[in-house]
Formats: structure tokens, sequence, C-alpha cells
């Protein structure tokens, strides 16, 4: 187990940042990633002692984070966007900086889930391509082109041409 | 000149800097043949680093207690140990609680006997009842004698109900629900805006008298106490700084039994 607080241990500050932006909940955000690490204890022995352990471990949250979504939102209660826990992320210091910072966040809220998990991985979590595809379990072409999709879609988005239709709120509040 | 065409998945890995140099060389030349597709490639990388910055202050949170990876692993590999250290820091609490403050204490959800049990089973009660529309309690407010009468019959002592009138809430009704460590009385409250409370009460084997500590149960807190044998536990959806002083209330008014 020591080789897994080397290695685990540093990934959590990122593993938080991934939940709370797939959730944006801080508690549900948190409380999933103690749920993914308690299953990474469990599970340590059956991993792959050359695997990648970032990877490995994203996998476990991603999947966690999507069965979460899926079963929140077959359950049909949800909560609108506007409710969101806005004050889980953080907010630049300048006005209009907020502003935008507060159109980015709608926009990446409003992208199709699978676009936003590759988004999420390659652009803020700095994963290379191979290894999102591992996480994603999908060809790395896939990654590829829902990343290339995802970011002309915030690009228009943003500059206001696709962003005029609501986003569809993804958080669904669990009970 | 370029050797191989410029392709989508070029432009993507230019964003994110994942070129090798020759490849990157050619990009570049091509962008610079290219100002729309430039313009793009500009707005994405905008793009990356507005998302970087908007998530950056995330990673840098302190860690909650519940994520210390260390603590994590020790608790699978020693469970046995486990139950005496909660026993050891029971115990500290309840020389801290003696001076009478108020205690900022998670309860472990694991633990399986005294008032963390009894917390987890006002938010069972909770989590069934207060979002239960037909029949939220059995016994209603105007039958409140009744209620009593049963509640002291089961559970073997007189109960109170708390009036909570003072901080807005009002006592709707109750029943006995059972729970693994016997029955308890549940009462429900419920403000102006439809917001329901719940409050179990019952007797303890374990943990007969223990300060006050919070729990958190999803979007719900709960506040759970002992004293001199019968433990109390609130649960509602509120923050668990407004749920604290209408907890002193009920611990309040149930002292005089």
């Amino acid at each position: 187990m020591k080789d897994m607080m080397r290695l685990i241990e540093p990934l959590i500050p990122a593993l938080r940042r991934y939940a709370r932006a797939l959730l944006r909940d801080r508690t549900a955000a948190d409380d999933l990633v103690q749920d993914c690490l308690e299953r990474a204890i469990g599970r340590w022995h059956q991993r792959r002692p050359d695997g990648d352990a970032r990877s490995w471990v994203f996998t476990i949250l991603h999947n966690l984070a999507m069965n979460q979504l899926r079963r929140s939102s077959a359950r049909g209660r949800h909560m609108a966007i506007e409710d969101a826990d806005d004050e889980a992320l953080s907010r630049p210091p300048v006005q209009e900086d907020a502003l935008r910072h507060a159109d980015l966040l709608h926009a990446l809220a409003a992208l199709p889930e699978e676009q936003r998990s590759v988004i999420l991985l390659v652009s803020i979590e700095d994963l290379p391509y191979a290894e999102t595809a591992k996480v994603l379990d999908i060809p790395i072409g896939t990654v590829m082109s829902r990343l290339a999709r995802g970011r002309e879609r915030l690009r228009r988005a943003m500059a206001g041409e696709a962003g005029l239709a609501p986003p569809a709120p993804y958080l669904r509040r669990v009970q | 000149m370029t050797a191989r065409p410029i392709t989508e998945e070029d432009l993507q890995a230019a964003v994110d800097c994942r070129l090798q140099p020759t490849r990157q060389a050619e990009v570049a030349a091509h962008l610079e043949a290219h100002p729309e597709i430039a313009e793009r490639v500009r707005d994405y990388r905008q793009q990356r680093e507005a998302l970087r910055v908007s998530f950056a202050s995330v990673a840098e949170e302190p860690l909650p207690a519940e994520l210390h990876l260390g603590r994590m692993i020790e608790n699978r590999q020693q469970p046995g140990r486990r139950w005496w250290r909660s026993a050891a820091a029971a115990a500290v609490l309840l020389c801290i609680g003696g001076t009478g403050g108020w205690l900022l204490h998670d309860v472990a959800p694991s633990t399986s006997a005294g008032i963390a049990a009894l917390s987890q089973e006002a938010a069972a009660s909770y989590a069934v009842y207060a979002p239960d529309l037909v029949h939220p309690v059995e016994v209603r407010a105007d039958n409140r004698a009744v209620l009593l009468d049963w509640a002291a019959q089961r559970l073997k002592r007189s109960v109170t109900i708390p009036d909570l009138a003072a901080s807005g809430y009002r006592f709707m009704g109750g029943r006995v629900v059972a729970t693994a460590h016997g029955p308890a009385a549940m009462f429900m409250y419920d403000d102006d805006k439809g917001t329901r409370l719940v409050l179990l009460t019952r007797t303890m084997a374990a943990d007969q008298t223990a300060p006050m500590s919070k729990q958190s149960h999803g979007t719900a807190a709960g506040v759970t106490w002992a004293s001199r044998g019968i433990g109390f536990s609130i649960v509602a959806p509120l923050p668990a700084a407004r749920l604290q002083p209408i907890a002193e209330e009920v611990r309040r008014q149930s002292g005089n039994i």
C-alpha cells in the first residue's frame, strides 16, 4: 500500500477537480471521490503493476460519475442549472472575466456528456490522448473527433452563434 | 511546403501543445497561410486556458478529512482497531461535551452502535417519511395525546414533543418507527415553505450520554446527541448552522422530562 500512497495520493486534487467539473456540486463530487478511493484501495492488488495509475484511478472515477448521472437522470429529479452550485467553482477576480467565466460554464454544461468528459480530461487534467481513450474506453480517433466537435461547439457558444438555446441541466441532484 | 496535409487532429494537438517539433512547424506554416484557421486555433487555446483557470482553485483547496488516503487505507486494513479508536474518540468527546460546548464532530457512518447508528436511523426515517405527501405521519398533531401514549408505551418512558414554533416549525404529528435498536418515536415538523424536519428519539444502550454532533446526509443535515439514556437525532434539509439552534431548543425542552 506504500506505492498506492505514492502513486494515488498526489492525484486526489485532480480527481476532486474532475468530479466537481462533472457533477458541479462540491459535496456530491467529494462523496464520489471518496467512493472512488475506497474502490481503488479495494482493487489495488488487482491492478496491473505496469499499468498507469492515473488512467486507472480516473477510469474508476469516471465510471462512478457516469453511473451517478445516469441513475439520477433516470430518477427524473433534476436541478436547474441556475441553482447549481456555482460557489463550488472558482471565480476569476475581474468582473468581465466573471461574466465570461459564467458563460463558459454554461456552454460547457450544454455540451453532450461524451464531449464534456473528453474536453475536461484533455484540457484541464492534461491527460494524453491515449490515456483519455483508456479512461473513457473508446478508440483514440473517437477522442480526437469528440475533442474537435466539443471545442468547436464551445467556441460557437462563446461567440453567441449556437449558444442561444438554453443549456440542458446536466447536474441531477441526488436526494 | 508540407509533406502531409494538416488534419483536424493536428490542429487539436497544436492547441494542446502535443505535436512533434517538425510537425509543429508544419502546422505553424499552415496557420500562417490560413488566417481563418489560425483564428479558430487561437480561440481553442483561449478556451482551454479559460477552462483551466475556472477549475484551478478546486485542486488547491485543502483536502477534507474524508479524503485522507492514508487514513482510509488504515481503516480498511485494521477494522478491529477502528472500533477502539472510535471508542477512545467518543470518550474524549464526552469529556469535552461535559463542559456544555457545541462540538462539530462527524460521526463515521460505519459505526454500528450508539449515536452514529441513531443518526443513520433518523436519516432513514427522514428519507422515507419526509417526502411522503399522502401519509407522512401516522398520528396527526391534533391527536397529540394518543401519540404521546403510544410512544411512551413502546419506549417504556415518558416522551415530550418539543414546541419548535419559535424556530418557525409547526408540529405535524408522528409515529413509532422500527430501528435496529428497538422502537423509536419519530416526530415531524414543517415550516411555512413546507420544509420538513424529522426528530427521532429512542432509548440508548450505547452512548447513553453524548454531546451534539453533526452529520451530513446528502442534501440534508443532522444533529444527534444523547442525554441520560435517551438519544435524539434531528434531520432537515438545512445548513448545519441553522439546524444547530433548533437542536439546542429540542435539547432544552426535553431536558425537563
